[in-house]
């Protein structure tokens, strides 16, 4: 789960990371009440989505009067900002943080991240910050500072202080930089975090470290055990048709194509993808609707893809442990029955009481293309689309 | 021979008494799993699908000599149910559970260190299918008609995709030695390469289909083992070419986000090492014979 800057450093601040002094806006009017209150002579208006690069998109204004404040304001909310993480459709401004602007005297990176390899947390640092860590890297591989952390015992300080050093802070500014990584690794276990980056960090003309940006994902597996987390995600993020499926208990990933795919198991979703794309099609979707395909679910999983109206043909591929086929071919009736979608529907069923299955989608006579084999299926989906196109 | 389990292991369920967990395990039961009990706290002294039910593990495996369990425990228990397995000498512990929170897992690892490299536990999962030895045993979900006995070992991250490769195997009459789920996390227990080598050891399989996809390094690291060390054939599939980078497809650990974790980078890299590559997941039943023969 993705949460916004404001949030994150609402939650950093808490375990001893410095911020500047900022306040939530969600109109032009509160914005400037933001900015007097803050003081100053110069804020920062930034656009709260869920995405990075926001600044190369517009999204981030600085202000140098209340006017300045209220016309940047007026112009961000409601806008869709589109950067090169958010797709063609972008993401919605609703809220806009206003921050007290910090003139940095150089800027640094810094992020905690789970290294699969080494089934730890690891620290990532490096003395350029203000840009993303993949061009850090391509720029210069040996710029970037990497601990992983025992996770028995946790981030040390002299771990921190390796780090700090390594990144050429001066000596005065160790101490904060020790606090404020033990502080990150801290938040990191205790809120189940996935990644944590504080880009960038900001080392200040009176010798501070103030993070200027920071973001924070979690863990959507460890969510049962935060509730104060949970009631940070944000709806109107997240595309309308995963969000959707979250609801349901369906994992959906929403794609350009326009053949809609119900498919049991994660990787025989990804494969079956990877067929019609072989095949000459463009899946509109990726879901996994897992184990139990009950008919309930498949009904769930129809409504959903059949609501993306991209979709020109619908491919169900269903091979799993625990249902019977039969079972499946009834959620397909019954989800054609009551849904009479308009496309096309290729059914492949794979497994157990095979034979009944199909049967059943026979008997129905509600109109499915049936496939025997994954080629079958990928060949006939795409067929179908363009049959439907015609 | 098979690898991990054959019809003569004892088992152990962990969480039996729960609905999926008794399903399951009668399940096992007809297929001739050798499951000698269950463990639920607190429901210790009681019988469930024909088998005794204890409080802890140590106690189940004191009276039954089990050495191998099959964790059913929900996500927020899981890893403990992990952990007591480790800690009462369990030599395989397949854990089917989906949605272990990844620092669970972080923490199973760093406890597994506890133990010599040579007496620590083989964890199998999470969030996998499960390990079969076809006309044997098995501790998982697989439905087991669609596999057959045979030469040919099955090491994959997903569940349905190693269904898939079994029966299209088994639809050219190819059967399976043993089939291993090493489950769609992000840290997970056992690894590709583990496998790789007790198939490679293994008198009776005669080449390794390896299913990967998206995401980590172990796809990779086996590749380069089975080229350093390997005699037998590896048959290797990427699901996953077409996913966008950054996004999560289904399983958690399905996810590009560094460089060597895309479906393209580690087809390109397992070719370079000799593995025989499947281009399509329709393609597992035309490929492995062509091996088998060489």
């Amino acid at each position: 789960m993705e949460i916004h800057e404001y949030q994150a450093k609402a939650i950093l601040a808490d375990y001893g990371v410095s911020i500047p002094e900022g306040g939530l806006a969600y109109s032009p009017e509160q914005a400037t009440y933001r900015a007097s209150e803050i003081g100053g002579e110069q804020w920062v208006v930034k656009a709260q989505i869920h995405s990075g690069a926001r600044g190369q998109a517009g999204g981030i204004k600085l202000c140098s009067d209340e006017r300045e404040v209220w016309e940047a304001a007026d112009e961000l909310l409601g806008k869709r900002l589109v950067t090169p993480q958010t797709g063609e459709r972008g993401r919605g401004v609703y809220r806009l943080y206003v921050e007290a602007a910090v003139s940095a005297e150089r800027e640094i990176y810094l992020g905690f991240v789970l290294d699969r390899s080494a089934e730890r947390v690891m620290v990532v640092a490096s003395a350029v910050g203000g840009m993303a860590i993949e061009e850090i890297a391509a720029a210069d591989p040996n710029a970037i500072v990497r601990v992983n952390v025992e996770p028995a015992v946790g981030l040390q300080a002299f771990e921190a202080r390796e780090i700090a050093f390594a990144v050429g802070l001066d000596a005065s500014l160790v101490p904060q930089a020790v606090q404020m990584m033990t502080g990150c690794y801290r938040v990191f276990g205790e809120l189940d975090a996935t990644m944590l980056e504080i880009n960038p960090l900001a080392v200040t003309a009176d010798r501070r470290l103030l993070a200027l940006d920071a973001k924070m994902t979690f863990d959507d597996n460890a969510l049962f055990r935060h509730q104060d987390v949970s009631e940070l995600r944000d709806k109107s993020q997240e595309d309308p048709r995963e969000r959707t499926a979250v609801d349901r208990g369906l994992s959906y990933v929403g794609l350009d194509g326009n053949i809609g795919c119900i498919i049991n198991g994660a990787g025989l979703a990804m494969a079956t993808l990877d067929m019609i794309k072989h095949a000459g099609g463009e899946p509109a979707n990726f879901l996994d609707i897992g184990g139990g395909a009950s008919p309930e679910r498949v009904l769930k999983a129809f409504r959903l893809v059949l609501s993306d109206d991209n979709v020109e043909a619908v491919l169900v591929n269903i091979f799993a442990g625990i249902n019977r086929r039969d079972w499946v071919a009834e959620g397909v009736v019954q989800a054609l029955q009551q849904l009479d979608p308009s496309v096309p529907v290729v059914v492949r069923l794979s497994g157990t009481n095979v034979e009944e299955g199909r049967r059943i989608l026979a008997e129905a006579d509600v109109g499915v293309v049936t496939a025997d084999s994954l080629a079958e299926a990928g060949t006939r989906a795409v067929a179908a689309t363009e049959r439907s196109a015609a | 021979m098979s690898i991990i389990l054959d019809e003569t292991t004892p088992v152990l369920v962990q969480g039996i008494t729960g609905r999926i967990a008794t399903f399951h395990t009668t399940e096992m039961l007809e297929y001739g799993t050798n499951v000698m009990g269950g463990v639920t706290p607190g429901r210790g002294g009681s019988t469930h699908c024909g088998v005794p039910v204890f409080d802890t593990m140590k106690q189940a495996v004191a009276a039954t000599e089990a050495t191998a369990s099959v964790v059913f425990v929900p996500p927020p228990f899981a890893a403990d149910a992990i952990m007591e397995a480790a800690d009462a000498g369990i030599e395989y512990c397949v854990c089917i559970t989906e949605g272990i929170p990844v620092q669970d897992m972080i923490k199973v690892k760093r406890y597994q260190r506890r133990y010599q490299h040579a007496s620590r536990m083989c964890l199998i999962g999470p969030n996998c299918a499960g390990v079969i030895s076809p006309g044997r045993a098995m501790m998982g979900i697989m439905p087991p008609h669609i596999y057959q006995r045979g030469p040919v070992g099955i090491v994959s991250r997903s569940g349905t995709l190693g269904y898939e490769a079994a029966s299209q195997l088994k639809a050219v009459g190819i059967g399976v030695s043993t089939s291993v789920g090493i489950g769609g996390d992000p840290i997970n227990g056992s690894s590709f390469l583990d496998h790789l080598k007790r198939f490679e050891a293994d008198g009776e399989t005669e080449a390794i289909v390896m299913i990967g996809e998206i995401g980590g390094l172990q796809e990779a690291q086996a590749a380069q083992y089975a080229r350093d060390h390997m005699h037998k054939p590896v048959v290797g599939y990427i699901a996953g070419l077409t996913a966008p980078k950054g996004r999560t497809m289904g399983h958690a650990g399905a996810i590009v986000s560094t460089v060597g974790e895309s479906a393209a980078e580690k087809v390109e890299l397992m070719r370079e090492c000799g593995v025989t590559i499947v281009k399509l997941p329709s393609d597992f039943g035309t490929t492995v014979p062509k091996v088998l023969r060489r």
